[in-house]
């Protein structure tokens, strides 16, 4: 199993945000995490990547077997935790390509290997735009410093193609993209799908899972996974509204 | 959360100066104090003509009618000139005919800080003025430059061999009565680089002077002077290192440039003295004069500094746009960290007609640090057309650092432009959380980001200088993550 949240806590400046979450995912799988505004997916998704600001009360997450607890955020990163973020931040002056082989770089390093050579790492970018469809020039920008919100998911997904992680997890990421981007980014994803590695798409609507179908659905109703099921509960979802699950947890 | 940041910061920041060794030669020394016959004595062992001793003692009487400047920010221990040394020497005749006769001590020193004296293995194509304490120790490549009529020497040697063009130019940029510094510097400076280009010549490579401040309780008083005339390009580098030592120790440089005609220089510095220890003890002072004059029209004077070293810095590198057309630009990163200060800009001072302007001042503060930008802008009655952009960033990095803006704009015409721009900014959480996210440690991540920062600044930079500049950059702000 590379994912097991057992009864997650956790929550920000003393309120409580995730109020009990079991998930498990394993190697191989894409699951669905759905759900009203303000439930807790975004929170969930920085709490497995170790963001400090939350603080996790009860639980534990286990990925590959191992307690995260411990693990700093870049550490989680090097073992292959990867969040595709809702709003990238863009830190200006320092170009996509400097940022990512520091990256590439230090995860090379904590797995004991080499620098990767400058001409292998442009070559392996170069493999990496044509995989998720990049145009050449986005690379040599600032990181996602005047990118428009497609640019800036574009950017995600590529990055996540460089890095190869083991588990990924998109936040919102088809938020704000018109049709065009937004399969760009699910036939980015559905390229890198193999069977030793899982995503956790968090999304709002059904409509990306029209590109990305996943395995399994879960739906995240204040702090808890209330119902998980097939690809089918999306689209139960989309037709009768989060209301439905409301009135059925109130019941 | 904010102890968290400060925490990272802290680790970050907390690095070690790395230049901080000291090397044993066998010196001479001047005796302790200040006095006219100290003076004397730094004139009678560098063999003076009679005007420079003249101007030395004009330069001290003068001085000593001054008080120490108060209105930079910054909080400046009391300093006793009776305590200093002001002549420090590597015991040596003063006639190098090779390299052989240069102290293995010396050549082992610089050798140490990366820069190699020796023109046989130096492939960067980059000539060196090296200077030890007071004095000049070695200039590599004068001969190839010399075949192009370039004189590339130690001040003394310009004083021994070209006294007219000494005498023509010293002090026309900086007179003895400009301030405080520059008034002790004349009085007693020692030694430090010349160099003239002359007409039509395009300098065909990098000069650069390296200052090493070695002795103890000794004071670094050093002056460049560079002469550009018509139509003449020269790019000038110049790097500074210290021991690390519990006691402050004075620099009081003064840099004179003059660009006639047609003419362009470019200045560059990167500014790397011992900052002191993070508890504040220690360090270099540095009070610095440095102004260029553009004489003739279309001649253009540029600036780059990079500073992260010294106690206190004192330094606004400055343009007098004299000639129509002329172009003034100055482009600097300044990082403080732990207990520095730094107070450091720019004058543009536009006379001519159409002359142009540029400033880029990129601030880093972090620690328990103080980082000011001074400019003053000037646009007199007779420079129509002008135009001066202008733009002060400052960064923080923590919540115990202070950065400080204050610009002086004056314009005495209508048909002129100034802009100014101002912003302040912190690391942010999410930038660290985003870099740290894939994969990059909080340290490497403030590299990143601080280096992007002051890309604009560090992309002036010839490329032999850009590369040590971006690391010392990360160094400067190791121990400072928080």
């Amino acid at each position: 199993m590379l994912l097991q949240i057992k009864n997650l806590h956790a929550g920000i400046n003393g309120k409580e945000i995730l109020r009990g979450v079991n998930l498990e995912v394993n190697k191989g799988e894409v699951h669905a995490i759905m759900g009203p505004n303000g439930t807790g997916k975004s929170t969930l998704a920085s709490v497995i990547a170790g963001r400090e600001v939350f603080d996790v009360t009860a639980g534990e997450i286990l990925y590959k077997g191992k307690n995260l607890e411990a693990l700093s955020i870049e550490d989680r990163a090097r073992e292959g935790i990867f969040l595709g973020f809702q709003y990238p931040v863009e830190i200006p002056g320092v170009s996509i390509t400097n940022f990512l082989r520091t990256a590439v770089n230090e995860i090379r390093k904590f797995k004991g290997l080499d620098p990767l050579p400058g001409g292998d790492f442009l070559r392996l970018m170069e493999e990496k735009k044509r995989l998720v469809e990049i145009t050449s020039n986005l690379t040599n920008r600032s990181v996602n410093e005047g990118f428009s919100g497609g640019e800036k998911k574009k950017n995600e997904i590529f990055q996540m193609a460089m890095l190869e992680p083991m588990l990924a997890i998109l936040d919102e990421t088809d938020s704000g993209l018109d049709i065009d981007a937004l399969r760009i980014v699910a036939n980015g994803v559905n390229k890198l799908r193999r069977p030793d590695n899982a995503f956790v798409v968090i999304t709002h609507y059904q409509r990306l899972l029209d590109y990305i179908v996943p395995d399994f659905v879960h739906v995240l109703f204040e702090g808890k996974i209330v119902k998980s099921g097939s690809k089918e509960l999306a689209i139960e979802l989309e037709e009768k509204g989060y209301d439905w699950i409301k009135k059925e947890q109130e019941a | 959360m904010e102890s968290e940041a400060n925490k990272i910061l802290d680790e970050v920041t907390q690095g070690d100066y790395k230049y901080g060794f000291f090397t044993d030669i066998d010196m001479e020394y001047a005796p302790t104090g200040l006095s006219e016959d100290t003076i004397r004595y730094i004139s009678n062992k560098k063999n003076e003509p009679e005007f420079l001793l003249e101007f030395r003692l004009k330069a001290y009487r003068h001085w000593l009618t001054m008080a120490m400047p108060k209105w930079a920010h910054l909080d400046i221990e009391p300093i006793n000139f009776q305590d200093i040394i002001f002549y420090a020497a590597p015991k040596r005749k003063r006639e190098l005919s090779s390299l052989d006769e240069v102290d293995p001590e010396l050549l082992a020193t610089f050798t140490k800080l990366g820069i190699s004296l020796d023109e046989q293995k130096k492939l960067s194509g980059v000539a060196v003025d090296a200077v030890i304490d007071s004095v000049s120790v070695k200039t590599t490549f004068s001969d190839t430059l010399s075949k192009h009529g370039i004189i590339f020497c130690s001040f003394s040697e310009a004083v021994q061999n070209h006294p007219d063009l000494v005498k023509q130019y010293m002090g026309s940029v900086v007179p003895y009565t400009d301030n405080y510094f520059a008034a002790l510097n004349s009085a007693v400076f020692s030694d430090g680089s010349f160099c003239f280009i002359p007409k039509g010549v395009r300098c065909p490579m990098e000069l650069s002077t390296y200052f090493r401040i070695n002795a103890a309780n000794t004071g670094q008083f050093e002056r460049t002077l560079i002469v550009a005339e018509e139509g003449a390009y020269v790019s000038y580098m110049e790097g500074c290192t210290a021991p690390q030592r519990d006691e402050n120790q004075l620099h009081a440089a003064i840099v004179e440039i003059v660009a006639m005609k047609d003419a362009e220089v470019k200045y560059s510095t990167v500014q790397n003295w011992y900052p002191g220890d993070k508890n504040g003890l220690g360090g270099i002072y540095n009070f610095v004069t440095k102004r260029g004059i553009c004489k003739g029209s279309n001649s253009k004077i540029s600036w780059t500094q990079v500073e992260t070293g010294s106690a206190i810095t004192w330094k606004y590198p400055s343009c007098i746009l004299m000639g129509d057309n002329s172009v003034g630009e100055f482009y600097s990163v300044a990082v403080t960290n732990h207990h520095q200060q730094a107070d450091t800009g720019t004058k543009m001072i536009h006379l001519g007609k159409n002359t142009r302007s540029t400033i880029i001042s990129k601030g880093i503060s972090a620690g328990k640090s103080n980082n000011s930008y001074r400019g003053q802008v000037r646009i007199s009655k007779n420079a129509v057309n002008s135009r001066n952009y202008s733009q002060c960033d400052s960064l923080l990095l923590g919540s115990r650092c202070g950065a400080h803006t204050w610009p002086y704009i004056q314009v005495d015409n209508k048909s002129s432009i100034v802009e100014h721009e101002a912003t302040t900014s912190k690391i942010s959480e999410d930038q660290l959380f985003y870099c740290q996210q894939r994969g990059i440690s909080a340290e490497s991540a403030i590299g990143l980001i601080v280096n992007g920062y002051a890309k604009e600044v560090l992309k002036q930079l010839p490329m032999e200088f850009a590369v040590e500049a971006q690391k010392l950059l990360s160094i400067s702000l190791e121990g400072s993550v928080g």
